[in-house]
Order: C-alpha cells, then sequence, then structure tokens
C-alpha cells in the first residue's frame, strides 16, 4: 500500500518534470524563432559587407561568403584609394555627429531632469496642465515643423550649423526627457524632499544633493532614448545642415541612395553597419540598465 | 524679493523650457494652421484665402487611401507589438539563462535607424532577391513571398519590420513592469493553488495598467509619425497602395509645390493626435493625483 | 489655467534672458565652424554623388576652382532629388539659399514666382557672352526669369528620355529586329516572353512609371496630341479617346514586366537587360553610362535607337538655378559659376562623363558615342518639324501640382487593374483639381 503510493507520487513527479522539461524546451524554442526573425535583417547586413559584389550575385542572402573580404568595410570608412570624384566615406561625418548628439543629449537630459522635478517635487497649481503641453511634443510629426523650424533657426543665425541641430535636437528631446523624469520622480516619495527642507536645503540643493544621485537609472533610460534618436535622425540633419557640416546619417543617405551607377550592396550595407555601431553599442552595453532603468520608474506613469 | 524668488523658483526654472516648447511646438502648430489657410505652394505664403485647402484634402482620393493605411497600420502595429511583447517579457520573465544575451537581441533594432535597416528589409522581402528566393533555392518552387509588390498587401509588409523594430521595446518595458511587481503577490497566488498561466492573465496584467499606457502612447506617436519606414519600404508604392498621411504630407509640401494642403493634412494629423492622446493623458493624470 | 499664462507673461523678461544665453551659447560655438572665404565662393546643392555623374561634376569643380573660386559641396542624395528639395525648401525658408541648385524646367520660373531668384545677377555674364547665340531659343527659354526676360539658370547638357534600350544578343538569338512602331514592340515582346524571357525590364517607381508614360504618348498620341496633353492640359485631350490607346498600351507593357518589378532602381533594370535577363528598357540616356561601364558597346552589344514616334525628342535639360543674394563674394561666385557651367570644354567633357549632349549648340560632337550623336542630329531635326518636346516625367513641362497629380493616375493604373477609359477620365480629374 504504502509503496504503491510512492511509486504513484514518483510516476506523478516523473510526468511532472518530465511536463517541466517539454514546457522548457517549448519555452527556448519559442524564445529561439523570436531571436532569429530579429537577428534576420543584422546577419543580412553584416554577411552581405563580407563578400563580394561577383558573390553577392550568384548567391543568395543567406548564403555565407566563401571568402570574407573587409574591403568594401575600408572603403565605406575612408574611401577607396586613388578616386575623389564621388567618393563619400564616413569617416569625417562620423564626428559631426559626435558634436551634435553629446551636447544635445546633455542639455536635453539635464533640463529634463530639472522640469521633471520642478514638476513633481514642487507642485503648483496647473503643474498638470504645463505637463499636458510638454507632453504634446513629443506627438508632433516633423516633417510639419520644418519650415518655421527653418525660419526660425534663420532668425537665429544658427541655420546649417551643428548648433542648429543641437538648439532642434534639444528642443523636441524636451517633451521626452521631461516625461522619463516626471514619471521617474513621482515614484519619489515626497518625505524625502520634506527631510531636506527641513535640514534647510533649498531648490537646487535639494535637486542636486538628494535626487541627481539617485537618478542614475532613469538618466540612463533618457540618455539612451535620446542619443538613439539623435544619432539616427535623417530628416533634421538633410534640413538644417549640409556639405561638410553634415550628420552621418545624411552621409549614409548620400551613399546609399545614390540613384546611378552600379549599386555595391556590400559597401552599403558595410557603410549602414558602421553607422549603427555606436547605438548598437549603447545598447548592448547599456541594454542591462536600460532594463533596470524603465523597472526602476518610468513605467508607472 | 528673496521671498518671491524662493516661492517662484520651480517656475521660473521650468520656464525656459515651457517657452521654448510653446514657441517650437505651439508656435509652430499655430503657423501650420495658418498656413492652411491660405494659397501657398511653393513657399510660405501669408494671405489669408480661407478653408479651401481643407476642402481640397478631403475630395482628394490619395488622402482618404493614406488615412485608411494609417488606420490598418496602427492598429495592427500597435496590436501585434503588445502581443508580442507581452508573450516575450512573461517567457523572458521565466528565469532563463540566457535572458541578457536574448534581451539585446529583442531590443537591437531599436538602435538602429531605418535609413540603415532599411536597405536590408527592402533586400529580404523583395521577391527576386529575397526570402521568396531563398525559398525556391531550397526547392520548394511553389512558395511565394510577394507582399512588397502586391498592392493588397503592401501595407502589411510595413507592419512587420515596424513590428520587428519596436516590439522589443514593448518587451523592454513589460518586462520591467513585471519585475517592478511585488514577488509575495506571486507567492501568495501560488500558495492558493493558482496556474502561472492564470497568475498573469489574472492578477499581474490587470496590475500593469501604466505600462500598457506607456507603450500605447509610445507606439502611437511612433505609428502617426512612420515616415522612414515607409520610404524605406516602398516609397508609397506600389501605386499609392502605402501611402500615409506622414508622407503624403512631405510630398505635398516638398515635392509638389503644396505647402497650403500639405498643412491642412499637417493640421488633420495634430487633430487625431489631441483626440487620442489628451483624454487618455488626462484622466491618466487625475488618476494619479487621486492617488497620492 | 489663466493664472498660469498670466504669470508666465509677467515673467517673460526673465526668460528671454535665459533664452538669449542660451542661443548665444550655441551660436558662438556656430562661428568656429564657419571658414572665412576669399574671392568668388559658390555653395552647390545637388544630388549627382556617383559614378559618371559625380565623375562629371568634378569637371566642374576643377574649372571652378583654376577660376579662383571656392567651391562648397553641398550633396543631398535620395529619391532623384526628393531629399535635396527638402533641404532647399528649408534653406531658402531661412533666408539663405545656397549660391546654386540643381532645379530644372518650369520649376526656375516657379521659384521666380516666390521672389527668391531677382534680381538675376547671371544676367549679366549671359549677355556678356551671349548665351542666346549658344542655345537653341528652347533651351534658353527654360533658363530665363522676369517673364522670360532675363537669364536666372545655366544649363548643362540635354538629355533624350524616350529611348528603347535593348540587348543585341537577346534580339538575334530570336531573329528580332528593333521595332519601329509599337504594334511591332508588341508582337516581338510577345514572342520572347513565350520564349522564357522577360521582354521589358522596368522598375515600378512613379518617376519610372511616368518616364515610360510619355514615350508611349509620344509614339501612340503623336507630337501634336502631346503638346496639347501634357504641354497645355487640354481637357479633351487627357480624357479623350487617345489617352484610352494609350492607357491600353500601358497595359500591355505591364504585362511584358517581371514579378520583381515594384520598386526596383532602374539601373537594376539596366542590368537585367545587359545580362540579357530581359530584352528591353525604356529610360532617359544616362541609362548608357551602366553600359559603357561593363564595357558594352552600342550598336554591337546593345542597341540605343528612340521609342517609336514621328520623330518626336523628349528633353530633359539638367540646369543649375541661381538665387538672389547678397555680398560681393557670393555674387562673384554666381558669375564664375555660370561662366564656368557654360564653358565649352567643361560642356563636352561633362556630357561625355554623363551620357548626355551639350546645351550648348556649338560643341564638336567627334568624341562622343553613336547613340550621344544619333540624339544630337535627331534634336535638330526634331527641332525643325515641331517634335521637340519638354519631358513631362523629369520636370520639364509642367509646374509639381500638375506633374504630381498626372504621375499619381500614371502610377496607380500601371500598378493596379483599372481600366483605361477610367484612368482617362481620372487623369483629366486630377489635372482640374490640381489647377
Amino acid at each position: 500500500m504504502q509503496t504503491l503510493d510512492f511509486q504513484k507520487m514518483e510516476n506523478i513527479e516523473r510526468s511532472a518534470s518530465r511536463k517541466r522539461t517539454f514546457y522548457r524546451w517549448l519555452l527556448f524554442i519559442t524564445l529561439g524563432i523570436f531571436a532569429l526573425y530579429y537577428l534576420a535583417p543584422l546577419y543580412v547586413m553584416i554577411i552581405t559587407s563580407l563578400k563580394s559584389m561577383e558573390e553577392i550575385r550568384q548567391g543568395n542572402l543567406m548564403t555565407l561568403p566563401g571568402e570574407i573580404i573587409f574591403d568594401s568595410w575600408k572603403t565605406a570608412w575612408s574611401g577607396r584609394d586613388g578616386i575623389d570624384a564621388g567618393n563619400v566615406f564616413l569617416r569625417p561625418f562620423f564626428w559631426n555627429s559626435i558634436k551634435m548628439v553629446v551636447p544635445a543629449v546633455a542639455i536635453s537630459t539635464f533640463f529634463g531632469a530639472l522640469n521633471g522635478y520642478a514638476l513633481t517635487k514642487w507642485r503648483f497649481r496647473g503643474d498638470n496642465l504645463v505637463f499636458l503641453l510638454f507632453l504634446f511634443g513629443c506627438f508632433i510629426p516633423y516633417q510639419a515643423i520644418l519650415l518655421p523650424m527653418a525660419r526660425t533657426l534663420g532668425l537665429l543665425g544658427i541655420s546649417n550649423s551643428i548648433s542648429g541641430l543641437v538648439l532642434v535636437h534639444t528642443v523636441y528631446g524636451l517633451s521626452f526627457t521631461t516625461l522619463f523624469f516626471r514619471n521617474y520622480y513621482i515614484s519619489i516619495p515626497d518625505e524625502m524632499i520634506k527631510a531636506a527642507r527641513i535640514d534647510g536645503a533649498g531648490f537646487f540643493k535639494i535637486f542636486f544633493k538628494v535626487l541627481l544621485p539617485i537618478s542614475a537609472p532613469i538618466i540612463v533610460v533618457t540618455v539612451i532614448w535620446q542619443f538613439t534618436g539623435i544619432w539616427n535622425d535623417f530628416l533634421f540633419g538633410s534640413s538644417f545642415s549640409f556639405g561638410e557640416a553634415a550628420p552621418i546619417q545624411v552621409a549614409l543617405n548620400n551613399m546609399v541612395l545614390t540613384s546611378t551607377s552600379v549599386k555595391e550592396y556590400n559597401v552599403d550595407m558595410a557603410a549602414a553597419f558602421i553607422a549603427g555601431i555606436p547605438t548598437l553599442l549603447v545598447y548592448v552595453l547599456a541594454g542591462k540598465y536600460f532594463i533596470r532603468g524603465l523597472t526602476a520608474g518610468s513605467v508607472k506613469g | 524679493m528673496f521671498y518671491w524668488l524662493q516661492k517662484n523658483l520651480p517656475k521660473i526654472v521650468l520656464g525656459p523650457s515651457f517657452v521654448v516648447i510653446l514657441w517650437f511646438v505651439y508656435g509652430f502648430v499655430l503657423w501650420t494652421f495658418y498656413i492652411s489657410l491660405t494659397k501657398s505652394k511653393m513657399l510660405p505664403r501669408y494671405e489669408f484665402w480661407g478653408f479651401e485647402q481643407h476642402f481640397r484634402l478631403w475630395s482628394s482620393p490619395r488622402w482618404f487611401n493614406a488615412v485608411e493605411n494609417l488606420l490598418i497600420f496602427t492598429v495592427l502595429f500597435v496590436g501585434i507589438c503588445l502581443l508580442i511583447g507581452i508573450i516575450l517579457s512573461i517567457l523572458l520573465d521565466q528565469k532563463i539563462r540566457a535572458e541578457g544575451f536574448l534581451r539585446t537581441v529583442y531590443l537591437y533594432p531599436m538602435a538602429l535607424s531605418f535609413i540603415v535597416t532599411g536597405t536590408a528589409w527592402k533586400w529580404m522581402l523583395n521577391p527576386s532577391m529575397g526570402i521568396e528566393k531563398l525559398f525556391t533555392d531550397w526547392g520548394f518552387t511553389d512558395f511565394t513571398f510577394d507582399w512588397l509588390v502586391n498592392r493588397d498587401m503592401s501595407i502589411y509588409t510595413i507592419v512587420i519590420a515596424a513590428v520587428w523594430q519596436s516590439s522589443g521595446f514593448v518587451m523592454a518595458l513589460f518586462l520591467a513592469g513585471l519585475r517592478s511587481i511585488d514577488d509575495e503577490i506571486v507567492k501568495a497566488a501560488k500558495i492558493d493553488g493558482a496556474s502561472l498561466y492564470s497568475i498573469y492573465i489574472t492578477i499581474m496584467l490587470p496590475m500593469m495598467r501604466p505600462v500598457f499606457m506607456s507603450s500605447i502612447v509610445i507606439l502611437l506617436h511612433i505609428s502617426i509619425k512612420s515616415y522612414d519606414l515607409v520610404i524605406a519600404l516602398t516609397a508609397g508604392g506600389p501605386g499609392i497602395s502605402s501611402d500615409m498621411p506622414a508622407v503624403f504630407m512631405t510630398q505635398m509640401a516638398f515635392h509638389r509645390s503644396e505647402i497650403g494642403l500639405a498643412s491642412a493634412s499637417a493640421v488633420m494629423m495634430f487633430l487625431t493626435v489631441l483626440a487620442i492622446v489628451v483624454p487618455y493623458l488626462y484622466s491618466e493624470l487625475r488618476r494619479q493625483d487621486a492617488n497620492t | 489655467m489663466v493664472f498660469i499664462i498670466v504669470n508666465f507673461v509677467m515673467e517673460k523678461k526673465m526668460y528671454k534672458q535665459v533664452l538669449m544665453l542660451i542661443s548665444g551659447f550655441l551660436f558662438a560655438m556656430g562661428i568656429t565652424l564657419s571658414p572665412a572665404m576669399a574671392g568668388g565662393e559658390a555653395e552647390v546643392l545637388h544630388w549627382w554623388t556617383s559614378g559618371g555623374e559625380a565623375k562629371a561634376l568634378q569637371v566642374l569643380k576643377d574649372d571652378f576652382a583654376k577660376k579662383g573660386g571656392t567651391w562648397k559641396d553641398m550633396p543631398v542624395a535620395g529619391g532623384g532629388g526628393d531629399a535635396a528639395n527638402v533641404t532647399l525648401k528649408a534653406r531658402i525658408v531661412a533666408g539663405d539659399p545656397p549660391t546654386a541648385s540643381q532645379i530644372k524646367g518650369p520649376t526656375i520660373q516657379e521659384y521666380d514666382d516666390e521672389g527668391v531668384v531677382a534680381p538675376y545677377h547671371i544676367h549679366e555674364v549671359a549677355t556678356a557672352e551671349n548665351w542666346d547665340s549658344l542655345l537653341s531659343p528652347q533651351v534658353a527659354n527654360h533658363m530665363k526669369c522676369d517673364g522670360f526676360t532675363k537669364y536666372c539658370a545655366a544649363p548643362v547638357n540635354i538629355h533624350r528620355i524616350d529611348w528603347f534600350w535593348a540587348n543585341k544578343k537577346v534580339l538575334d538569338a530570336h531573329g528580332l529586329k528593333m521595332p519601329t512602331s509599337w504594334d511591332e514592340f508588341n508582337a516581338a515582346a510577345s514572342k520572347l516572353q513565350a520564349a522564357g524571357i522577360i521582354p521589358f525590364a522596368h522598375g515600378g517607381q512613379p518617376w519610372q512609371d511616368a518616364t515610360v508614360f510619355e514615350a508611349v504618348l509620344l509614339g501612340i498620341g503623336g507630337n501634336e496630341f502631346y503638346q496639347k496633353a501634357i504641354v497645355e492640359l487640354d481637357m479633351d485631350a487627357l480624357g479623350g479617346s487617345t489617352m484610352v490607346k494609350v492607357f491600353d498600351q500601358m497595359r500591355k507593357l505591364q504585362g511584358f514586366t517581371d514579378k520583381g518589378m515594384p520598386g526596383r532602381d532602374w539601373n537594376v533594370a539596366t542590368g537585367m537587360v545587359m545580362s540579357g535577363k530581359a530584352a528591353f528598357q525604356i529610360m532617359g540616356d544616362w541609362a548608357k553610362g551602366e553600359f559603357s561601364n561593363a564595357g558594352l558597346k552600342p550598336g554591337i552589344d546593345f542597341y540605343c535607337l528612340p521609342t517609336p514616334s514621328n520623330h518626336g525628342y523628349l528633353y530633359n535639360v539638367d540646369s543649375f538655378i541661381f538665387y538672389g543674394m547678397e555680398g560681393k563674394s557670393k555674387v562673384d561666385g554666381q558669375k564664375m559659376l555660370a561662366s564656368s557651367i557654360m564653358g565649352k570644354n567643361f560642356q563636352k567633357i561633362f556630357n561625355i562623363y554623363k551620357g548626355s549632349i551639350p546645351a550648348r549648340l556649338d560643341v564638336p560632337m567627334d568624341e562622343f558615342d553613336m547613340c550621344a550623336k544619333g540624339s544630337a542630329s535627331d534634336l535638330k531635326y526634331s527641332a525643325m518639324t515641331g517634335g521637340l518636346l519638354p519631358s513631362f516625367a523629369h520636370g520639364m513641362a509642367l509646374r509639381n501640382a500638375q506633374k504630381g497629380a498626372i504621375q499619381d493616375v500614371i502610377t496607380e493604373h500601371f500598378n493596379s487593374n483599372m481600366s483605361s477609359h477610367e484612368a482617362a477620365r481620372n487623369l483629366a480629374e486630377a489635372v482640374k483639381a490640381s489647377l
């Protein structure tokens, strides 16, 4: 009797564990299939960039390169030797993008943090309305405001310059950064602020000494968001800066979308990949903090 | 004076950003609205003309087609992104060894611009070079996948690529949401004998109302603004079968010398955003206020 | 809410200072980036960024530099100038137009109507160099503003649009000759299709659809019909029975394309003809560059002959428009550039690279290939017989709104199963709505 029970128990347990293994496998297979879906374009880009044009014409888009060639990467980055006409390459434009992205991200993040702080910890009448007005900026279709923007930049004397682009990206970034910081700070107990106030700390002291030190997670989220958004922008870049001052996406576009001549798909793909490296790096390296930052607050909006 | 400064400091701090937003967002929206009431063609002109451009807009079949496409796209895009995002986040929440790697894989498309990935997607979706050719090469000679070049299906190819780009982000938001739920609640439910499935469906997901809100707002904003995507993949074609309002507007404003008409369409886009977002956000804000 | 707004207005003074501070800071950063210029300077917006076009443009850059000018390159590629259009408008609205930009056809006069081209600095150069005697009157007219009285743009070339490009080996293998009528073409295409060859290589992009359409319209409708329907926008012609026939032929052509057509770039389609996968393509003479880059010879490996028509010739003149400018070095730059563009040697070398023929009539054609020589002699004949007509697909015949409206209908018809009658009716309606 007892042994029977024991056996039954064991059977149940065994089937349960078999079931568990089955589900475990199912889980991994599902996750794996999704991973393939996400990785496919990247795979195509990388292997194509390593093939010769001959191989591209003959094979299909999944076949691995017979011989790995890095020439197209070199061409995309620093151009081809001995030809200067129409030889667009990415190196000089890479720095333009850096010069644009760093100040724009820094300024918009800083003001977003200040705004979020003022909106949540120093409530005043109509603060929600002000926040709503900020939020609407997230939804503006940028093509619609290109022309008045151009006029404004012209009046400020900063059309066709990196500074103009910094201003544009800062302005339209503010809506997002304010949103992120507001949603983060609203989950921080007001008691902390009250305590600091009783100790005699003022507006800025509380911000710099109390709030900023605990804002790391949301700063990471905001910086990632802004960095990718601004790095990847083409519309503003092509409208407000040209020639040698153009950011990398404009240069990439000039390389990839030229309407004439024989298309060098391998160089195109290599260039596209190079232009994507900084943002990819940010995601790969800071991805963990990204999720952590989201967990820390911004999803509680 | 000092007291006044002290009292109003928060507003003064908000001030620069607020003025900037007033000018660069609301000033420009007003400007656009005014231009939609003028006869502006190649460059903005300021003589008042009345609502003629709005009438022209709503009698243009191409505009209706763009609006219809936006509706189809938005419903599918938001729906599928939420579905995939939720499924992936729940699956990843099962304490998996490779979580960090998989998360990065699901998230990385957000990092790349469509100028970068568009070329690869166009290749893959093109019947004579991409997936269809791949399958025929493998011996499935009857396999067809020609959505990109099929006027009835082209809008769905845009959905595929758009979901690819954004669903990982939704996954991240939901994963973060799941992680921020107190373990005790789950443990209590487990002790009560609830299955994992019902714990997620009946207990955890309903708790993530704010995550739904953030996701929907972000997805809607992506879908209304979607431009790069369409241009990179189909440029609105074949014909105008995958045209969208943002594409329509850009075409009219910059390539057709119809700035007035373009502004009218931009005004419609603003109004749509207002109608969807403002009531929702406002109710959310009031709910929050009630909670605090 | 009112309270808040009042409050903000009261405090506005302070905000202004903060704003000034911020923009001042940004401005200071901007100044460090703009280098100083000496002599004539020219900032040129164009989309000739690769291959033969870039090589051709380099000739202009070198010539300009030789004259002591400073060239600031401003390339914005993509969509046959679509992206550049956005850039250009942003610059003009900002009150800071480029020295010159690649603009052609009636768009030149359209810009003049907006008041951004006056006071026509280059007219002085044009009179001094007597451009009127160097250009055909038709081309010269396109370059003039202020009621077609003053030069405001300089032409670089003349492209012919209505070309058939064909793979000679494929035709020979099937015992076919170049068709001299559309019926002959249809018969040949059916034969090729039966033999498993794609008869008609095409890229389904609106501008390519329109390119094919105008060649068909010129052939089936004739020169006068083209003038009436496309140039004068005569409603009866646009919606009439001849137009129905034109759309019928378009439908036949659609049947001769392959499935990969939509969205394909034109040069990919040219590649199909080169490799023998496809037999024919209708495309402007820039397609020649693809053939010659691959070492193929006209008359031996491929044919370049006009599409069937009654000595019609659809031209597309690339030109640079010169905007109103202030500042001596900029105006000097414009004058120098205009003069460089019209230089005899430049026009020769540029057009050999580009595949077109010089806009200047007095450039010797000896060094050009047989396609270009044919184009030049056809041009003279058509100009005498009234067949010299502006290409609508390439922005020579109409302003943007009408051009776009027509293009929409063509593309919609070519990519669907719309009937020819419906297409003709839609065409007339769309044009009416855009006027």
